[in-house]
């Protein structure tokens, strides 16, 4: 088990280093002169820009900039805003946990919904439910999540009023308003999550509930909604945490655009700002940041499932569908 | 280099299974091409109690595709008013007023026209991106899954890497590289969707060089060219094409996001996207129709697109059929 671990993460090394020189490059390549950006106009003296090209290291070749940029990267250190002198360390800190609270409050509420749902429409498949189920899920497949946030935001926001149409409350300043200037933009992220999660739990319900445990349980005389959640839910729900571990790319694309709708101050927001001012150390460092913690959660979701599963963990791969 | 999202261990033929069917499925909406089509176990199941007939909302579905394709070439020759031609009296002015069929913008200027015209940037955008994105991802993808070896290596770890970033980020970053213009985001758009192309038409490859028929070439003696080509590639063909048909979609879409970030064709272009972007300005005073009309149109076009390519994929889907 360990050992898998262990070759699992020697893994995301590679995967790691490419996906950081990739953003590194990306950002070196992008116009506009750095110095020029500090600077904050066009015709600064050039004396003074090459003084800050020097002290940057700007001069320096590209594979030694990278090289100073990872390492200082491996020790937390990710550089310095140009353009409002804070840490890109500090921002992310700043910001993650608004971004962090509406995936989350995303990812409940999917699961909340399309749990019950998938288990429901598996248990019943074939009947006018499941087929109403099925299209309604076809159907919300198609919605893009800043359309619905914009019909969220006229329903509930601006004709009913029961919620803040834009703005965030922190959590540790008042919970319930945290939790309530959360709802539309979590509800507008969730959708695709829904619908992905109900279709697959239902695909993957339906075969399990055929399979020879789940006939000797009825036999046996246990009760429906025994057999359906401990017994059939169990082995289902494997496919259900990879595809959960999928959706946080969704999720953090997802956020990108939703905090940007509903002015709330996360990551996704800070990327935005600092792209439109090409504020490139903070770039670098949310990208570098983003993609790392995408890598992790798959790695983390890899592990989970081994030890979920048995078959997995004992290395017998043969009775995997 | 071993992808985060497989399941450990699993053999090289579950792996096939769960990405050949990766490639058949709608993806969800606002997602990328990028991302989350590796949800596995979906099996297509609207549309076809009976399988190989489709219904009603096929025809419909197929009508309204046909619709925007057809505004998208014409739009220059429909008799609708200039996109681009600003009434500040009439601003905002509701629908069918002011001789505005749809209504107007905040600027004044018809939104029926400016939606005619913005069914060019979606189209141009998306059948370009994968038409691209599929033939290059496609014959990577190809040859990594008949030669195999280092080469496969090679192409299957440089797709990995570009899929350990959240997609629309790197398109975010990509974009403010190149610059916002319709062929520098079409070039994006399809630069990233390559390697999820590549995976579709890897793992179809692998399984397709297993069958009867490649052994049977083999044995009549065909050349390596003759096999990949005239064998299995056409097998490979169908189910990149039934991919390609959902990613439609998932481009517009994409492009509406793009807007929403402000990086998508520059003002005054008129697109879908911008204009529901534009339109957002006007909830908060009770006027809704500047973004509901586009946002209503987007939603079609993208149901339209995602339930074709699932009836189609249904209709062909011979793989475990006839078999």
């Amino acid at each position: 088990m360990l050992t898998l671990i262990g070759r699992k993460a020697i893994g995301l090394v590679p995967v790691i280093l490419a996906a950081s020189f990739l953003t590194f490059m990306l950002m070196s390549l992008l116009p506009g002169d750095p110095a020029l950006v500090i600077l904050g106009s066009e015709n600064a003296d050039p004396d003074t820009i090459a003084a800050i090209r020097e002290e940057m290291g700007l001069n320096d070749p590209l594979p030694v900039r990278y090289f100073e940029w990872i390492t200082s990267a491996a020790t937390g250190d990710l550089g310095r805003s140009f353009r409002t002198n804070q840490t890109v360390t500090d921002a992310i800190t700043e910001r993650m946990p608004v971004t962090f609270q509406i995936m989350v409050m995303a990812l409940s509420f999917a699961l909340l919904v399309s749990i019950p749902l998938g288990v429901l429409v598996a248990y019943k498949s074939g009947s006018m439910l499941d087929r109403i189920v099925t299209a309604l899920t076809f159907g919300l497949l198609s919605i893009p999540n800043f359309v619905l946030a914009l019909f969220l935001m006229i329903i509930f926001a601006v004709e009913l009023g029961w919620l803040p149409a834009t703005g965030w409350t922190r959590f540790g300043t008042d919970p319930v308003g945290s939790i309530k200037s959360g709802i539309l933009p979590a509800l507008s992220l969730s959708i695709g999550n829904v619908a992905v999660l109900t279709r697959l739990l239902r695909t993957d319900m339906i075969s399990t509930l055929q399979e020879d445990h789940v006939v000797m349980a009825k036999s046996k005389g246990l009760p429906t909604s025994r057999i359906l959640f401990r017994h059939a839910l169990r082995p289902s729900s494997f496919s259900l945490m990879t595809v959960i571990g999928l959706q946080v790319a969704a999720l953090l694309s997802g956020a990108l655009i939703v905090e940007q709708i509903f002015a709330l101050p996360g990551i996704g927001r800070l990327l935005i700002d600092s792209i439109t001012n090409r504020d490139l150390v903070m770039v670098q460092g949310l990208v570098l940041f983003i993609a790392v913690v995408y890598v992790f959660v798959n790695f983390a979701i890899d592990i989970l499932y081994s030890f979920l599963d048995p078959r997995i963990r004992h290395g017998n791969t043969t009775a995997t569908a | 280099m071993e992808t985060p999202q497989q399941p450990p261990n699993a053999d090289a033929e579950a792996n096939t299974d769960q990405a050949t069917r990766m490639g058949s499925q709608p993806s969800p909406a606002g997602s990328l091409i990028l991302e989350d089509m590796g949800t596995p176990g979906f099996e297509s199941e609207i549309a076809h109690k009976k399988k190989g007939k489709v219904g009603l909302l096929f025809y419909v579905s197929v009508f309204w595709v046909v619709l925007i394709v057809f505004c998208a070439i014409f739009a220059d020759l429909l008799p609708v008013a200039d996109p681009l031609k600003q009434d500040i009296a009439n601003r905002r002015s509701s629908p069918f007023t002011n001789g505005f069929i749809l209504g107007a913008d905040g600027l004044g200027r018809d939104i029926l026209a400016r939606l005619v015209h913005g069914a060019r940037t979606s189209v141009v955008i998306s059948v370009t991106a994968v038409v691209v994105g599929s033939t290059v991802g496609g014959v990577l993808g190809l040859s990594a899954g008949y030669i195999r070896g280092r080469y496969e290596g090679l192409v299957m770890g440089g797709v990995n890497t570009l899929l350990a970033f959240p997609g629309l980020i790197l398109l975010l970053t990509l974009v403010a590289f190149v610059g916002q213009n319709l062929p520098a985001i079409t070039v994006a758009v399809a630069f990233l969707s390559i390697p999820t192309y590549t995976r579709v038409s890897r793992a179809t490859t692998l399984a397709v060089s297993q069958r009867e028929f490649v052994l049977a070439a083999k044995a009549m003696g065909a050349k390596r060219n003759r096999i990949l080509f005239r064998e299995i590639a056409p097998n490979v063909a169908m189910p990149v094409m039934a991919f390609g048909l959902i990613a439609l979609g998932t481009v517009i879409i994409l492009e509406g996001s793009l807007a929403f970030l402000g990086l998508s064709v520059q003002p005054p272009t008129p697109t879908w996207g911008t204009m529901i972007n534009e339109g957002r300005r006007t909830i908060s005073d009770g006027i809704y129709h500047l973004t509901v009309t586009p946002a209503l149109v987007l939603f079609f076009t993208v149901f339209s697109l995602n339930y074709v390519g699932d009836s189609l994929r249904n209709v062909f889907d011979v793989r475990e059929g006839q078999l």
